[in-house]
């Protein structure tokens, strides 16, 4: 029964991560139509500035304190996030107004194969640590309900509060200020909320934006808990299912989404690799959105398709 | 001036619907293979085949699957790999369990089992579309490579995890030096370019594009959407699944999953985009595109890097390759939607014109 908890545990924590991740694809999905195939580059792209930068910037301030150290470097990989919005949409996006998905989605591809190259040659290819002060001791809970208790990373447990906190402030976002309200706005319908003054390319900046911070996130999380380097783009491509199961326009979705496929990886792996030859979980996520698209071709919260000729 | 087709009347149905109509185009063409044939062997050296002509010839062939599928049907796959994959190694399983089994029909029955497998994950393409289809083929992708990984039976229970084929042998005709090896792959690019072109010519074909350009209107109409999605995820896996015997048995020799990765099938989309989707000369050139940059940028960069004093290793080499194709995939979505094989159509009409261009 402990084991299993464990197992139920490190999936919860893994799945917050995957929501994190899946996060970005859901903004920018959500205000631009947008299927970005390109936040994983750009979680690797923001570890990597956000692990260099606190490498470089105490040699170039000489700055001692550690948290001075890398709040100015996620401060430098933030603007940096931000910088690459602006481009990409001044680029890219800008000129591929009004084409299809599919289109937009291979421009994407694009982008992330530029963003893969970019990022290696600015910061190098090596495996970088980031070091934010996450504590790295596991702790045993329930210790008087099960022998030997439950193990639990302490890692992990911040790593899904900051994924949490993070849900939390983009909802309010979202909900509660002007700009969000624009961004739903241009979510719903593009023409519209461009005839009514929206300024959709600024939206759009603003979006992947936001996007990319999410993106700094997950990459400082994923990068303390394993390093940064080339691998972390996979992160990207294991959260792709997460939002097929959740919906690509729903927020908690993503968040649910995450959760579901991280705890069915862990399982699935414990209990049934073994019978398999193991590493299933690779694919097991997959698989489940797949068999899911067949039932409820738009997710568990996504909006329904409807076609019109 | 170059190219008219002043005087050439089509007297019957047969003329009228050749692939070619002007006889101009239908000569160089005519001569561009056999060109291929014969005078090729004669300029090529060993490097040539081996690193150039070979992967190409097997890349076009993939790249002409792949764009049957994205590029007529309007089905978007990242999972060709995985197709490609499943030909070689259920090509390697029938050629080595089978005993006698003749080597050209091994091949096409690597491309009937990915056949089968294309239509299995084919299946949600009923349901869904577009993007949430992209990430279900991705299933495709990571399945087979698990499989293909752990499976100990697609492997022959090799402890290495790769398999190997050796004397390879076709009517008698042992193929085993990189010119007879270039011969083979050029037989079956041929031969599938032909029936390819014939196929999207066919009402099958104008069924697929109809889906492509509106999948409801074309339902609405009477085209079953079932059929044409499916049968184009057949072919389209039946082609791939070929090239990816040919990658195997004639190029590679000996292979584990990694040749067959997500990057080939990203390479593989890339192709098509570059070269021209909707287009079976577009793969060709796709084709060429990217088995040709990489060579040449390895050569080109530490070159240009010498004449500027500057030492460029292999890895900024990679990365630059990484970063040169992401900004041309953009590039070319933004100026050129239709690729290589647009520019390629538009010279033809210029031609035709010249020189008065109206």
């Amino acid at each position: 029964m402990a084991f299993f908890l464990e197992a139920l545990l490190g999936g919860l924590m893994a799945g917050m991560l995957y929501a994190l991740v899946a996060l970005g694809f859901v903004l920018i999905f959500k205000a631009s139509g947008v299927f970005n195939f390109a936040q994983g580059a750009m979680v690797l792209f923001a570890a990597l500035a956000m692990a260099r930068f606190a490498e470089w910037v105490p040699e170039w301030l000489g700055i001692n304190d550690k948290f001075l150290g890398n709040l100015i470097a996620f401060v430098l990989a933030g603007a940096i996030m931000f910088v690459l919005a602006w481009l990409i949409e001044r680029l890219v996006l800008r000129h591929l107004v009004n084409q299809e998905g599919v289109t937009l989605l291979m421009a994407t591809l694009g982008i992330t194969y530029f963003l893969d190259g970019l990022g290696q040659t600015i910061f190098g290819s090596d495996i970088y640590k980031i070091d934010v002060g996450m504590p790295k001791d596991p702790v045993f809970l329930f210790d008087s309900v099960f022998p030997g208790g439950v193990l639990v990373n302490l890692e992990d447990v911040y790593a899904a509060c900051i994924a949490a906190l993070l849900v939390v402030v983009l909802s309010l976002f979202f909900q509660k200020t002007g700009t969000g309200r624009a961004l739903r706005a241009v979510a719903d319908d593009h023409q519209a909320a461009q005839s009514i003054g929206i300024p959709l390319n600024r939206i759009w900046v603003i979006v992947w934006f936001v996007a990319g911070i999410t993106a700094l996130v997950a990459g400082i999380i994923w990068g303390s808990k394993m390093g940064v380097q080339f691998s972390l783009t996979t992160v990207a491509l294991r959260a792709l299912p997460v939002i097929i199961l959740g919906g690509l326009t729903s927020v908690p979705g993503a968040i649910i989404g995450g959760l579901i496929i991280g705890v069915g990886e862990k399982l699935s792996e414990v209990y049934l690799g073994p019978y398999v030859g193991g590493g299933i979980e690779i694919w097991f996520a997959y698989v489940l959105a797949l068999v899911f698209l067949l039932f409820r071709p738009q997710g568990l919260f996504g909006e329904k398709i409807i076609d019109r000729v | 001036m170059f190219y008219r087709e002043n005087g050439q009347y089509k007297t019957s149905y047969r003329s009228d619907q050749q692939i070619f109509a002007i006889a101009q185009d239908r000569w160089a063409i005519l001569a561009l293979i056999a060109f291929a044939f014969i005078g090729v062997p004669f300029i090529a050296d060993e490097y040539m085949f081996r690193a150039i002509l070979i992967p190409f010839l097997i890349l076009s062939l993939a790249a002409l699957g792949v764009n049957i599928l994205v590029g007529y049907c309007g089905q978007i796959s990242l999972g060709s790999g995985a197709f490609m994959a499943v030909g070689a190694y259920m090509a390697y399983n029938t050629y080595i369990r089978i005993e006698g089994m003749p080597l050209i029909v091994a091949l096409l029955a690597g491309g009937f089992f990915a056949t089968l497998v294309g239509m299995f994950f084919g299946i949600p393409s009923l349901r869904v579309k577009g993007l949430y289809l992209a990430v279900a083929t991705l299933a495709a992708q990571f399945f087979c490579d698990w499989a293909f990984l752990r499976v100990g039976w697609f492997t022959n229970n090799n402890p290495s995890g790769s398999v190997s084929v050796s004397n390879l042998n076709a009517f008698g005709w042992a193929i085993d030096t990189p010119l007879e090896k270039y011969l083979f792959c050029l037989i079956f690019l041929v031969v599938f370019g032909l029936l390819a072109k014939n196929l999207v010519r066919s009402a099958i074909g104008r069924e697929w594009m109809a889906i492509r350009d509106m999948d409801v209107a074309a339902a609405v109409i009477g085209i079953r959407p079932v059929y044409a999605k499916l049968s184009a995820f057949a072919v389209s896996s039946f082609i791939v699944g070929v090239a990816g015997a040919l990658w195997g048995f004639v190029h590679l020799g000996s292979w584990e999953p990694a040749a067959f990765s997500i990057d080939r099938s990203f390479q593989l989309l890339f192709m098509v985009i570059i070269g021209g989707m909707g287009s079976i000369m577009g793969s060709f050139f796709g084709a060429a595109f990217i088995v040709i940059l990489p060579i040449f940028l390895n050569q080109f960069l530490p070159a240009m890097g010498d004449m500027l004093g500057v030492s460029i290793s292999t890895a900024a080499v990679s990365h630059t390759e990484f970063m040169i194709f992401g900004a041309l995939i953009v590039w070319f979505l933004i100026v050129e939607p239709h690729g290589l094989a647009k520019l390629w159509s538009v010279a033809k009409q210029k031609l035709r014109l010249w020189p008065f261009p109206h």
